[in-house]
Formats: structure tokens, C-alpha cells, sequence
């Protein structure tokens, strides 16, 4: 029985973590645990894609939880589908937790949350009550906390932690509100009931946007992403990983079940919100990353982007939905999950990469980098192939799911609403300045951190990192590969998933031949193979080299760099983070952030060096967080003067509140 | 049409867009030079140089790595394998479903991430200034491209190149103004892609402006001229793209072997003649500063938008 195994898997890796509270002082610690979490996510994974394979619906009901409900727990495709990404990217950070681990200089601070915060994913996604749900949700937001909180020396994880913290308790209380409007007056929590009463389309517009709210703040929608980009880089980098690609999946996934399950059919001007909040978070959150030289804070930035393109897919799934259009629907919500997975992968595998190099050079600065695929090519090949992949370049997954979403824009001139029909073109073209940021935006990552010299002396001595990390990179690099070459396989195991999101499917391909093009719809004369791109790419350059090896000359001679005759022996004079993003920090830095740049240049015969600044303004900060601390800071230090009254005060002040509420109540009835 | 005759010709293709790319470097040179009053070098120099580069040895820095010696190769087979994909003279090509346009695109978005990689590999600081600038251009580029391509699917219904030539060559199509809009869109990105004037100097090194040559510096030997070839290439695809689908004349005769010859013949001169009037254009302009790039590839951008919402509003445009 899936569901039973699926259930087994969460109690095993709970007992792993209560394992590992025994065992935390051992040395022998970190092994078994990671070890046996990756086991169990190995197994869960299995089990889930068979699930996902036979598109099974089966519930189970355990006593407890609340008394007259009970924990409701239910595998259908969806939750196989995400059950997969949460497993795949479970077992992959504990494999390279396996060798990551060993550095870990508090073990005990890190080993037992981690296991139990893949538990609370697990809960999350097969839970099938409000109450069951919530009560996991934030199980897996305790758990992250801690594990982002477990290097707590230095202030800024803890500045992190406190900010992660609040966002995570706003979101579980606009998903509680959400809940608490879909169970309607009867307040019945099953999400059966939920699904059998229909709300008046008030209630609708505002479960869609309390969601929002609630799912937004752990995924990561601007302007709800602040945390993020903190939080997410202070963890170890394989818990960084499990948060970036996979937890801000689990808050996709809560808020696919919530709009396309729960809440019944949409309005097509709820389905704008949501194409709407993507794509500004998908530029944003690119732009954002631009101007970051921390290494994994560019990272989290570009996690913000990818969940902006997967709620661009899922905003128009909703709108073709709401039209009737099932087929365009069905290559939007397949785009959508499709991009889930990728995202899931090749953030994961950058994630690992980022952690690579932080144990061979301590850095996360990328301007203290530099040279790094020289002391470690194998590292370096993987990162590409993930760079490549997030950048949305054939023949990787990360252009297969983006060309469908693409593909699904090219049918906006369907829609019957005139403003649909220019929202979707528009969303299309910052989707398509977004993938052009991010390809620039990794050409930086990877050249500033991997090319060019070394820029301290760390970043000279760097050694390739353990095999069990390089297992877990190569693994993960393979499916970024595997899912650009054959899409066809996952669009194939996507459709039952996609059946529930639309009652639709995109056409079932023949995986006999695999270099079948992919058909975004029947009705849609386009096509995209990227079995053959693959194989007439590898051919194109077998033949180069061929005619090359037989043709050209093939001595090689070292020289030292020529750099137009004036070669300059200092690192410091190469391009930077910084300066590698200047120009479009010049071009669109100066709308997006206030990006000013100030030169003071020494006056004549001066001997001081020239100073340069940039200041960069956040402007979501700036317009909602910053007047929001400052109207709480205002309000609580007025409030503060309760604190010291006297009884008497006290005692009026109570009596006063009585007679109130007693008077609510009389006029109420 | 049989299926070996389908693959010899895709074959043909494949050899032919090789073929001529430095022959249409060589008479983009010659105008140009025929226009300045000079005599110039021959129109097949570039094929001289080529040969020239590929005897010699390549020097390489000493700090180079894997990357920057797989870089030429893999830019090249990008580069070759879109403009194998664009039709040239004939159309219904059994590539053709592989890809289609934005996947074309998409192939040269790869080979420029290689190349600016490539730059930034051996550290120095021409490699990176070429680097930076040209993923600013590529940035603002590909947004246009997609709106262009977003406008011409709108009006062909398709982005498949094959149903959009069709769709250009039925008679129900006129004089669109949506099409002449693509079309000038497509163009000014054209330029701005291939670094030609007023966004870059094609000819000159050891410029502050420059941009591709500053990627390429540290190159030499046969990773040059891979290069190089792979640079002619991608002039040769836009050239193809733009023919392909604005004017795809001359291949519309029914079977025969005489069919074929036309229809290379028309492409030639197509080629031949865009090749003539990009030297004469480029002649008549001065280089335009890095920062006013973003305004030139915005214009594009609006051309394409401006195409796309007039066919959402008059469905006749």
C-alpha cells in the first residue's frame, strides 16, 4: 500500500532524527545518519514514482490529531509528483551530506533537524486535513529555522533566523485564515469537505489572495521574498539546497492543491493576479541576483526567480482553465511541474557546488574566488552543466520546460479577454529578459568564481572536494542532461498529475523513439526535439574536430597571457563581480534600485588613490519592511508605558474590556 | 521526396551555409572598402586567413584551461547547427521539426555563454570587458528577438520556420504592416547580435568599445579560426532567417532537378546582395557609445511589441 510505505518513510526518518539526538557526539554520527536519510528518501522516492506511474488515489484516516477529525492522509498523482521532488532532492543532499558532513564543525546542532525537516516535507505534501497540514507546515518551517540558526555565531545568521521566523509565522496565518474560509461555517477541516462546498466568489478572490500571501511568503513571491536571500545561504549548504529546491516546491505544491483543488473553478481576473505577481517576481528576482556577489545569496535570488516562471505557468494553467481551453491549460500546468522538478535539480546540484567550494576555500564571496576549475575540474563541470540549465540553454532541461511555457504564451491569442491576451505576451517578454539576466547573470557566477586567476590565496590552493559530493553533483548533473534530452519522459509521467490540475494532458509521446519532438499541443504546430538538437550537436562537433585533427595544425605552445602586450601580473586588475555587472546595473539597476555610482577622482598632481562607491537601494525594503518596522517600533514604545501602571489601572482596564466584549456580544445577537 | 534525397539535401545545406559564410564576410569587407574609395582586399581573403590561421600553431596562455581550448569547437558546432536549421533553398527539411525558432535562437544563446566564458577564463582584463558587454547586449537582445518572434507567430500561426515561409508565400498574405515592423525589428537585432556598426567594430582591435574582438584576444592558431568561422556563421544565419522568412522566393517551383539550382541561385543572390547592402549601410554610420546600445535594441524591442498588439487589435494588419 503506497500510502503506508509513504508513512513508514516519514516515521523512519523521524526515528533517524531522534537517533541522532542519541548519537550526536560521535564521530560514527554522521555517516549513519545521512546514510540512513538517504535510504529512506531513496525508498520514499521509488514508491512515490511508482504512485505517480499508476496514478493512484488512496486516503488514509489515523487516530489522532483533532479528536473528532483525525490526521487524514491521502496520495493522489500531485502529491506522488512532489513526494518525487521532495525525495529526489532529499536523498541527494544526503548523499552529499555524506562527505559535506564531515566539516560540519557542530554536527550535533545540524544532524537531527535534518532528517526531521524531510519528514515535515513529507507530512506537508500527504496531508489531507487543514489540521494535518498546517501542523506540518510549520514543523517543516521550525525545523528550517533551526538548521538556519545552527551556526549562530555570527550575527548575521541570526538576523536571518529572526526575519526567517517572522515571515514563516505570517505565512501559516494567512494559510490558517485560507483554511479557515474554505471549511465554510460548518468548519469541517477534511479537504474532501473543503472540495464538496463551493464558496460565493467573494470567498474565492479572497482564499486566492490569503494564499498567496501565505504560499508566497515561504516560495519566495515578491514582495514577500525578503527572508529569503538570508535565510536560505546561512544554512549548511546541502540544508540550503533542501530549502531552495525543494521546501519553496512543498509551498508550490500547497498552493497548486489549495487553487486548483480546493477552492473550486477561478475567475479569469484572479488568474492575472498570479501571471502578474510571477513575472515581476521572475525579474526582480533575477535583477536582484545580478547585483549580488555572494555566492549563495545569488543563488536564493535565483530561487526567487524560477518560483516567479513556475507561477507564470501556473497563473495561465488557472486562465486557460478558466476558459475551457484544456489543452493549452495542460501544456501551462505540465510547463509549470516540469519546471518544478528541473528547478528542483539544478539548484540543488548549484547549491552542492556553492558548498564545494566553501570547504575547499572557505569563500562565499565571489571577488575572493577565481581560478578555481584548475584545482577543481570536476566541481566546475558540474556547476556549468547546472549553470547552463538555469540559464535555460539547449540542449538542458532548464530550455525544454521553459520552451513549453513559451509555447503556452504563443496561445494567449486563444484567450476571449483582451486583457488576458496582452498580459500573456507581456509576462512572455520579462520571462524572456529574465532568462537573458540569468544566462548573464551565471555567466558571472561561473566565470568570476571558476575562470580567470586566483584572487586569494584560499582560491589558489583549492582541491577538488570528496567523491561522496561529487557523486551527488554528477548524479544530479546526468538528470539535468537526461530531462533536456528526452522531456519527453517526464511530460509522459507528468500527465496524470497534470489530468488533476486541468482534466488535461499534453500528447502522450512514444519513448521507443526517443528523438520524437516534443508537441507542446495537438493543436499547436510547433515542435521542439531535444533528443536530436543533442545528437546533431554532438555530430557538428565530431565533425569540427575530426576536420580540425586532420586538417589544422595541432601544436600548442604556453605562453603567458598576451592581454594586448601588457599583460598585468596582479589578480586585482581582472574583472570582478562587481565590475562584470556594471553595465546592466548602468541599465537597469538605475530604474530597479537607485543604483548610483560616485567617482571622487583626486584633484591634479594629487597623489590619493581615486575612490569608487556604488549604492544600491532595496526598493521592496525600503517602500514595505522598512515603514512597517518603523510604524511597530512606534507603536510598541507608545505601548510600553502599560507595562508599568498600577492594580488599579489594571483592574479598570479589564473590567473595561468586559463590559465591552459583553456589549459586542449583545448587539452581535 | 525520399527520405535519403530529404537528408543529402539537409546534408547540402549543412555544407553549403559553411561554404559561403567567409565568402559573405569577404563581400561585406569589399563594399565597404569599394565605398571608402579603396581597393580592398579579395572576397575570398577571409578564406586565405582561415587556411592562414589553421597552419599555425595555437599559443595558448598558460593559465588556460579545459574550457577555454573546448570553447572554440563548442561554439562553433552551436553556431553550425542553427544556421544548418535555417532553410536555405529548400524548406521542408527532416531537421526542421527538431527545432524551431526559439530553439534556433536559443542554440546561438548557448555559444555565446561559451564564448563569454571563454573570455573570462585566461583573466585578463580585455577578456572581461568584452564579456560584460556582450551579455548586456545579449540581455536586451533576446527579449526583442522573442517579441519579434511572438508578432511573426501571431500572424503565421506558427514558429515553426517552414509554416512561416509557407504562410509568407500564400496569397492571402499582403502588405502587413505588422510584417514590415518584424521586419525592421529583426534587422536592428541582426546587427546588434553580429557586433556589427553602430553597436560594435567588426574590423578593428585594441578599441575601448569593443566587444566581441575583446572576448576573442588571447585566441590564436586553429581555435581562431574556429572563431572566426563561427563569428561569419552566425552573419550568415540572421542573413538566412531574415531571407527564410521575409522574402522566400524562388523555391516555389514544382519538382524537377532544375528546381533545386533555381532556388540555390536565388539564395545566393539573396545572401550575396544582403551581404552588398549591410557594407553600404555600415558605411554610413558612426559607432554608437556602449550605453546608447540599450536605446538602439529598445526601439527593436518596441517594433516588436508595436507588431504584436497591432495584430491583437486589427486582425487584418
Amino acid at each position: 500500500m503506497p500510502i503506508g510505505v509513504a508513512l513508514i518513510c516519514v516515521l523512519g526518518l523521524l526515528a533517524t532524527a531522534g537517533l541522532a539526538i542519541g548519537l550526536s557526539r560521535k564521530a560514527i554520527a554522521t555517516r549513519v545518519i545521512y546514510g540512513a536519510s538517504a535510504i529512506i528518501c531513496g525508498v520514499a522516492l521509488a514508491n512515490a514514482a511508482v504512485g505517480l506511474d499508476e496514478a493512484i488515489s488512496a486516503t488514509l484516516t489515523l487516530p489522532f490529531g483533532l479528536p473528532w477529525l483525525g490526521a487524514h492522509f491521502r496520495l493522489d498523482a500531485l502529491s506522488c509528483f512532489f513526494l518525487v521532488v521532495v525525495n529526489l532532492g532529499g536523498s541527494a543532499a544526503s548523499v552529499f551530506g555524506l562527505g559535506y558532513g564531515r566539516h560540519e564543525p557542530t554536527p550535533g546542532r545540524v544532524l537531527p533537524f535534518f532528517p526531521a525537516f524531510l519528514a515535515a516535507m513529507n507530512l506537508v505534501v500527504i496531508a489531507d486535513d487543514a489540521f494535518s497540514f498546517l501542523v506540518s507546515w510549520e514543523f517543516m518551517s521550525l525545523m528550517s529555522w533551526a538548521l538556519v540558526v545552527s551556526h549562530d555565531r555570527s550575527s548575521e545568521n541570526l538576523r536571518a533566523g529572526f526575519i526567517y521566523i517572522i515571515m514563516a509565522a505570517f505565512g501559516t496565518l494567512a494559510l490558517l485564515l485560507t483554511f479557515g474560509i474554505l471549511a465554510g461555517p460548518d468548519g469541517n477541516y477534511a479537504f474532501d469537505a473543503m472540495r464538496a462546498h463551493t464558496l460565493a466568489p467573494g470567498g474565492i478572490a479572497l482564499v486566492l489572495l490569503l494564499v498567496l500571501l501565505g504560499v508566497g511568503s515561504k516560495a519566495g513571491l515578491v514582495p514577500l521574498h525578503v527572508w529569503l536571500p538570508l535565510a536560505h545561504p546561512a544554512a549548511p549548504s546541502h540544508v540550503s539546497a533542501l530549502m531552495s529546491g525543494v521546501m519553496t516546491k512543498v509551498a508550490v505544491y500547497a498552493f497548486i492543491r489549495v487553487v486548483f483543488d480546493l477552492v473550486g473553478p477561478l475567475d479569469w481576473r484572479l488568474s492575472m493576479i498570479v501571471i502578474a505577481a510571477g513575472a515581476v517576481t521572475a525579474l526582480l528576482g533575477v535583477l536582484y541576483a545580478l547585483m549580488e556577489h555572494d555566492l549563495k545569496r545569488l543563488l536564493a535570488y535565483h530561487t526567487v526567480e524560477n518560483i516567479g516562471i513556475i507561477f507564470v505557468g501556473l497563473g495561465l494553467a488557472l486562465a486557460f482553465r478558466a476558459n475551457g481551453l484544456i489543452a493549452a491549460a495542460a501544456l501551462s500546468a505540465s510547463a509549470a511541474l516540469f519546471h518544478v522538478f528541473n528547478h528542483s535539480v539544478f539548484k540543488s546540484l548549484l547549491f552542492f557546488g556553492s558548498g564545494a567550494i566553501q570547504t575547499a576555500t572557505g569563500e562565499r564571496n565571489m571577488d575572493h574566488m577565481g581560478g578555481l576549475i584548475r584545482g577543481m575540474p570536476k566541481t566546475a563541470m558540474t556547476f556549468l552543466i547546472g549553470a547552463a540549465a538555469i540559464s535555460a540553454l539547449p540542449p538542458l532541461n532548464g530550455f525544454a520546460s521553459e520552451w513549453m511555457l513559451f509555447q503556452a504564451i504563443f496561445l494567449s491569442p486563444k484567450f476571449p479577454q483582451l486583457g488576458l491576451r496582452f498580459l500573456a505576451p507581456a509576462s512572455g517578454a520579462m520571462l524572456a529578459l529574465a532568462a537573458a539576466l540569468a544566462a548573464a547573470c551565471f555567466v558571472k557566477a561561473f566565470g568570476i568564481s571558476f575562470l580567470g586567476r586566483a584572487r586569494s590565496a584560499a582560491a589558489d590552493a583549492a582541491q577538488e572536494t570528496d567523491s561522496w559530493s561529487l557523486t551527488a553533483m554528477f548524479a544530479l548533473a546526468t538528470l539535468c542532461v537526461i530531462g533536456g534530452v528526452v522531456p519527453g519522459f517526464f511530460t509522459n509521467a507528468l500527465a496524470p498529475a497534470s489530468h488533476l490540475l486541468t482534466n488535461g494532458a499534453m500528447p502522450i509521446l512514444n519513448l521507443t523513439a526517443p528523438w520524437t519532438p516534443l508537441l507542446p499541443a495537438a493543436a499547436n504546430p510547433n515542435s521542439y526535439s531535444g533528443f536530436m538538437v543533442a545528437v546533431m550537436l554532438l555530430a557538428a562537433a565530431a565533425a569540427t574536430l575530426l576536420f580540425v585533427r586532420v586538417f589544422a595544425n595541432r601544436a600548442i605552445r604556453r605562453s603567458p597571457a598576451w592581454d594586448c602586450g601588457f599583460p598585468d601580473p596582479s589578480p586585482v586588475t581582472q574583472y570582478t563581480a562587481g565590475s562584470f555587472a556594471q553595465p546592466i546595473r548602468r541599465v537597469f539597476g538605475t530604474i530597479a534600485f537607485h543604483a548610483r555610482e560616485i567617482v571622487t577622482m583626486p584633484r591634479p598632481g594629487d597623489l590619493a588613490p581615486a575612490q569608487f562607491q556604488v549604492s544600491l537601494h532595496d526598493p521592496v525594503w525600503n517602500a514595505i519592511y522598512a515603514p512597517l518596522t518603523r510604524g511597530l517600533g512606534f507603536v510598541t514604545d507608545r505601548m510600553n508605558r502599560l507595562q508599568f501602571l498600577t492594580i488599579r489601572r489594571y483592574l479598570t482596564m479589564v473590567f473595561v474590556t468586559l463590559v465591552f466584549l459583553l456589549l459586542v456580544l449583545a448587539i452581535w445577537a | 521526396m525520399g527520405l535519403i534525397e530529404a537528408f543529402a539535401l539537409q546534408a547540402a545545406q549543412a555544407l553549403l551555409v559553411i561554404a559561403i559564410a567567409p565568402l559573405v564576410t569577404g563581400v561585406v569587407r569589399k563594399t565597404k572598402a569599394r565605398l571608402l574609395m579603396r581597393r580592398g582586399a579579395s572576397v575570398f581573403q577571409p578564406y586565405r586567413d582561415l587556411l592562414r590561421l589553421s597552419r599555425k600553431e595555437a599559443v595558448l596562455a598558460v593559465n588556460a584551461s579545459w574550457l577555454f581550448r573546448a570553447a572554440p569547437y563548442v561554439i562553433f558546432a552551436f553556431t553550425w547547427l542553427a544556421a544548418t536549421l535555417v532553410p536555405t533553398f529548400a524548406f521542408d527539411l527532416p531537421l526542421g521539426p527538431s527545432a524551431d525558432l526559439i530553439a534556433i535562437v536559443a542554440l546561438l544563446a548557448s555559444a555565446r555563454f561559451v564564448l563569454a566564458l571563454a573570455g573570462l577564463d585566461i583573466g585578463t582584463g580585455f577578456g572581461g570587458i568584452g564579456a560584460s558587454r556582450e551579455v548586456l547586449i545579449a540581455s536586451l537582445a533576446e527579449p526583442a528577438l522573442l517579441m519579434v518572434i511572438f508578432a511573426l507567430a501571431l500572424v503565421a500561426g506558427s514558429t515553426q520556420l517552414s509554416a512561416i515561409a509557407d504562410f509568407v508565400q500564400s496569397p492571402a498574405v499582403g502588405l502587413r504592416t505588422s510584417l514590415g515592423l518584424t521586419l525592421v525589428g529583426l534587422i536592428m537585432i541582426a546587427i546588434a547580435e553580429n557586433g556589427r556598426y553602430p553597436i560594435d567594430n567588426p574590423d578593428t582591435h585594441l578599441e575601448l568599445t569593443m566587444i566581441h574582438e575583446a572576448m576573442v584576444l588571447e585566441y590564436s592558431g586553429r581555435h581562431l579560426a574556429l572563431i572566426e568561422a563561427a563569428s561569419s556563421l552566425k552573419l550568415v544565419f540572421y542573413i538566412s532567417l531574415i531571407a527564410a522568412i521575409f522574402q522566400p522566393w524562388g523555391n516555389q517551383f514544382e519538382d524537377g532537378g532544375l528546381r533545386y539550382f533555381v532556388a540555390l541561385g536565388a539564395y545566393l543572390a539573396k545572401t550575396l546582395g544582403s551581404a552588398v547592402l549591410l557594407g553600404a549601410f555600415e558605411v554610413t554610420v558612426a559607432k554608437m557609445r556602449v550605453f546608447r546600445v540599450p536605446q538602439f535594441i529598445g526601439v527593436a524591442l518596441m517594433f516588436g511589441l508595436l507588431a504584436g498588439l497591432l495584430r491583437l487589435v486589427l486582425r487584418g494588419m
